[in-house]
């Protein structure tokens, strides 16, 4: 593999990896800041041990993402260099930006969120939650801004001196529209993460305490109340995951036609076309024809059009228009192609990723809705569930959502290849602005120092994986329970005055953000 | 002033406000087995960074992101040439940030002493490694015209690095010490004011000599007065903390910082990478900056945004002002029923 490759594996590890924690973040934030507020507002306990075990998930996760996100800032300049200088006039900023109006939001009140217990007036205290988790509603904001520039480039011109973009409308990058679509793609579908995990988890310590027969209690209303609003969460974010995603299909339909058409595996031109539920056949091979699914007719083209007639663009098609309009060859550079100039540009994404990509997206989606179901209706009207399935089931779909948003970006992503910067069609083919991977590189350095790189973090990554779901995992099975070591946010806690009761107020400073 | 000279300031204020404020806690951090050695002590020394930690980061984030944003020709040279020590800086900062959660997570004596000692090696890491990333961008890295580092992975840690790292490094232990002894009560302040005098006039020489290399490269008048304004902030923190006054200590070794910041990106302006290879291939404002208007739209994102984040990141310095000790507090700080 030459650096191009290695590098993209990097990239793709890395960033899925961070946005395993980045819709727990999302996800799990506004709901801790619902029970907190619920709290505030009615005074009742289970609220406020809901807050409390939730928030202590919710900032377990946090510092992972934290982690994380710092090798993203820098991944940009190490890898990507001369991605970097080609889209610096938009793209640099929006991730300033971000640093600048949602980190310190995030951080700086997080951390009065976590030391604030009893020092500050109880609603500025929630307050403080509320600002921590807007800062990360502003931060996908400006991240899928970003991408989404990638994705759909508006609001520039092409500089003649440079060849690269200059921004000229900032608010036009603002509200791209696929931008506005993408984020509250990832909102809902953050959303059905956080919704997924209070239903299993919930579920599981509901039977388990029934097993147990212990009373039905305030911790029983603490799981109950998880679970009913997890299970009505998920449900409401899957039907709003589908409106968006539908917007989006759209939107791709007329940005990205190749990556629409790969997602379906659809060879020729269609009019009406139909979608495509199952393939088999060479899908590997990246030969279309040699391709066979099952399909329902029309569906296709009311996702990509909201009518049934209107023809979808077959990949052979807009292989062969891409070809016409930017050029069969990587221009013969090697200092700026290396290994690839000269070569042929193959447009088409990998079939066998985009297609399953895309299923497995909604799949997961549409498992979560199934669990969230159950769920709500296992519970109805104060049952308890006793099935082990069931109940282990919903725990194991925790993982569901989590895989959906992975797949959904691995789609997004490397659906546009051969692109960094997709030309957006809406403008004359001399004014569109584009980018190939295979130029995005950094060119000074070498494979092996990004092998090192992807091996170090690779490494490290797996290694914080498993500490993590450890420890997750423990803190889970104890419950709600205040007693000794278990420290929620805010316990006083109980000492354990192995040296000298200084370890009394230090757990609850110990949140250490 | 021109836009690109306002943002070349504004990421030297950046950088420098990360060097003064995330310097506490890289000092304090590497200080834990210096002042940390009993238990007791060791949870005191990391309350005191504990709220704190993860803000002063987002300076560092917003730095790079504000090097990235303004000047796209300087990150895209800048990083790549040093590709390994960045990823050792990360490697430091993830599982530094990692250990501070961690380590209270699970209750036993060997679990906490192995994350303490994380804390402590990360943050050391990251100190040096991003002293070194300033040293070689002020004084010099082989870049060749394109911008692409010439020779091997290492090439970029020559001496420039080598002052760098040891001035960031310096200047943070003891930062850390008199951000210690200003915080706490009890023993540790007083050993923490005590390692501060013995080494504060020594740390300082790193940090110095960088300033005056970079003065005596490219200086003005007015760089030579702020090399001596940090040069006298130095005495003026060693007189104040020997008299116990931390708190005038502090400000006055911090000013030494901002002082010595100052003449480095002051003197250096225009350059914001020299190559060691030809100074035709020295990357500058001009070549490095974006276009006018997105320094527009920036200047008035920060304009508004920056001062509402001093503010509110003020006010939880201020929130959190009390001086800690090791004995129990005598009303427990969170009163909530269980
Ligand atoms: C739980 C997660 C989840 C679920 C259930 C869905 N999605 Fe999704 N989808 C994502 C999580 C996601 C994501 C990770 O958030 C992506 C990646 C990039 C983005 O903006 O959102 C995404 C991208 C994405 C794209 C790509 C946009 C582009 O490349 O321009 C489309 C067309 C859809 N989605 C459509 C759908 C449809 C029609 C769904 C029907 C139910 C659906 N998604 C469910
Ligand atoms: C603002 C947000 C993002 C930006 C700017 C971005 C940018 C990039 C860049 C520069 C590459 C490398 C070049 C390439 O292979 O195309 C890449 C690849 C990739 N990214 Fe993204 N990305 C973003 C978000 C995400 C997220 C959140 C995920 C997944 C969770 C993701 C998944 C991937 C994958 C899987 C690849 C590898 C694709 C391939 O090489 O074929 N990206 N992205
Ligand atoms: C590849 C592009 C990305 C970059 C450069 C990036 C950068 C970062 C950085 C530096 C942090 C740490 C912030 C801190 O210290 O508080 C972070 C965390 C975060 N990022 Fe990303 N990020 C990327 C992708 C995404 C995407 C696509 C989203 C949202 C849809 C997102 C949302 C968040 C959120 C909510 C956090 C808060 C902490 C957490 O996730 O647990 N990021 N990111």
């Amino acid at each position: 593999m030459d650096v191009l490759d290695v590098a993209r594996w990097q990239f793709g590890i890395t960033t899925v990896y961070h946005f395993l924690m980045v819709p727990l973040t999302i996800g799990l934030g506004i709901l801790v800041a619902v029970m907190h507020t619920m709290w505030v507002r009615t005074d009742k306990p289970e609220w406020l041990r809901m807050t409390r075990f939730w928030g202590r998930i919710y900032l377990i996760n946090f510092v992972l993402g934290v982690a994380t996100g710092l090798v993203q800032e820098f991944q940009f300049g190490l890898a990507w260099s001369e991605y970097s200088r080609f889209v610096g006039d938009v793209f640099g900023s929006l991730l300033a930006l971000e640093a600048l109006l949602a980190f310190f939001l995030e951080s700086t009140f997080l951390g009065l969120w976590i030391f604030g217990w009893g020092r500050i007036p109880k609603r500025v205290h929630l307050a403080a939650l509320w600002a921590a988790v807007i800062g990360s509603i502003v931060s996908a904001y400006f991240i899928i801004a970003a991408n989404s520039w990638m994705q759909h480039p508006v609001g520039v011109v092409t500089d003649d001196a440079t060849g690269r973009p200059v921004q000229v409308d900032f608010l036009a990058v603002l509200t791209n529209n696929t931008a506005l679509a993408a984020f509250g793609h990832a909102i809902v579908a953050a959303l059905m993460v956080a919704g997924a995990l209070l239903v299993g988890i919930g579920l599981w310590h509901l039977r388990r305490r029934t097993l147990a027969a212990q009373p039905q209690d305030v911790d029983h209303r603490v799981w109950r109340r998880s679970v009913r609003l997890g299970g009505w969460v998920s449900l409401a974010a899957f039907v709003l995951v589908a409106l968006t995603g539908d917007w989006q299909g759209k939107l791709m339909y007329q940005q990205q036609p190749l990556k629409m058409s790969s997602a379906e595996a659809l060879c020729e031109t269609e009019a009406p076309a139909s979608f495509s539920i199952f393939a088999w056949g060479k899908l590997g091979s990246n030969e279309c024809d040699d391709v066979h699914s099952i399909t329902v007719p029309y569906l296709l083209s009311y996702l990509a059009h909201g009518d049934f007639s209107t023809a979808v663009p077959g990949v052979h098609d807009l292989q062969e228009e891409y070809a016409a309009v930017y050029g069969e060859t990587y221009p013969d550079d090697p200092s700026r192609f290396g290994d690839r100039a000269g070569e042929p540009i193959d447009y088409t994404p990998v079939l066998a990723v985009t297609y399953w990509s895309f299923r497995l997206m909604i799949g997961m989606g549409a498992v979560s809705a199934g669990v969230a179901a159950y769920a709500l209706w296992a519970t109805r009207r104060g049952r308890v569930p006793t099935s082990r399935i069931g109940v282990y089931g919903a725990l194991l779909a925790v993982a569901a959502p989590f895989a959906g948003n992975a797949t959904g970006w691995i789609f997004t992503e490397m659906g546009r290849q051969p692109f960094v910067v997709h030309p957006n069609p809406d403008v004359p083919v001399d004014e569109q602005v584009w980018f190939f991977t295979a130029q995005a590189v950094s060119p000074g350095i070498s494979a092996a120092e990004v092998w090192t790189s992807l091996t170090v973090l690779t490494l490290v990554y797996g290694a914080l994986a498993v500490v993590e779901l450890w420890l997750i995992g423990r803190f889970v099975r104890r419950g709600v329970t205040t007693g000794d070591g278990a420290p929620t946010p805010g316990t006083p806690p109980r000492g354990t005055p192995d040296d000298g009761g200084a370890r009394r107020d230090d757990d609850v400073l110990s949140f250490a953000h | 002033m021109d836009l690109q000279t306002l943002w070349f300031a504004a990421v030297a204020v950046l950088w420098t406000g990360f060097l003064l404020l995330e310097g506490f806690d890289f000092g304090v951090a590497a200080l834990l087995p210096v002042l940390g050695r009993r238990p007791a002590d060791r949870h005191l020394v990391l309350r005191t960074i504990g709220p704190l930690w993860d803000g002063n980061e987002v300076w560092l984030i917003t730095a790079v992101g504000a090097v990235f944003a303004a000047f796209p020709g300087w990150y895209a040279t800048w990083l790549p040439a040093l590709y390994l020590p960045f990823v050792l800086v990360l490697f430091g900062l993830i599982v530094r940030a990692v250990a501070f959660e961690w380590r209270h997570s699970h209750s036993a004596p060997a679990w906490d002493a192995t994350w303490t000692h994380v804390i402590t090696a990360g943050s050391l890491i990251a100190a040096l490694g991003i002293g070194a990333a300033l040293g070689a961008t002020t004084l010099g890295l082989p870049v060749d015209a394109d911008g692409s580092r010439v020779g091997g992975a290492l090439s970029g840690l020559g001496w420039p690095a080598l002052v760098g790292a040891v001035a960031v490094l310096a200047f943070s232990v003891v930062h850390g010490a008199v951000f210690l002894a200003l915080k706490t009560d009890g023993p540790v302040r007083v050993a923490a004011r005590a390692f501060a005098l013995r080494w504060a006039p020594v740390a300082a020489l790193p940090l110095l000599g960088w300033a005056a290399v970079v003065h005596l490269r490219y200086g003005t008048p007015v760089t030579a007065a702020l090399w001596l304004v940090a040069a006298v902030s130095v005495v003026v923190a060693w007189a104040r903390l020997k008299v116990g006054r931390e708190g005038q200590g502090f400000a006055a070794w911090g000013t030494t910082l901002v002082a010595a910041a100052a003449t480095i990106f002051g003197a250096a302006y225009p350059v914001v990478l020299p190559s060691t290879i030809d100074p035709a291939f020295d990357v500058t404002v001009p070549d490095a900056s974006v276009s006018d208007y997105t320094l527009t739209v920036m200047t008035w994102a920060a304009g508004i945004g920056l001062p509402v984040v001093l503010a509110y990141q003020a006010w939880t310095y201020w929130v959190f002002r009390k001086r800690l000790t090791a004995e129990p507090l005598s009303e427990p700080p969170a009163q909530v029923p269980a």
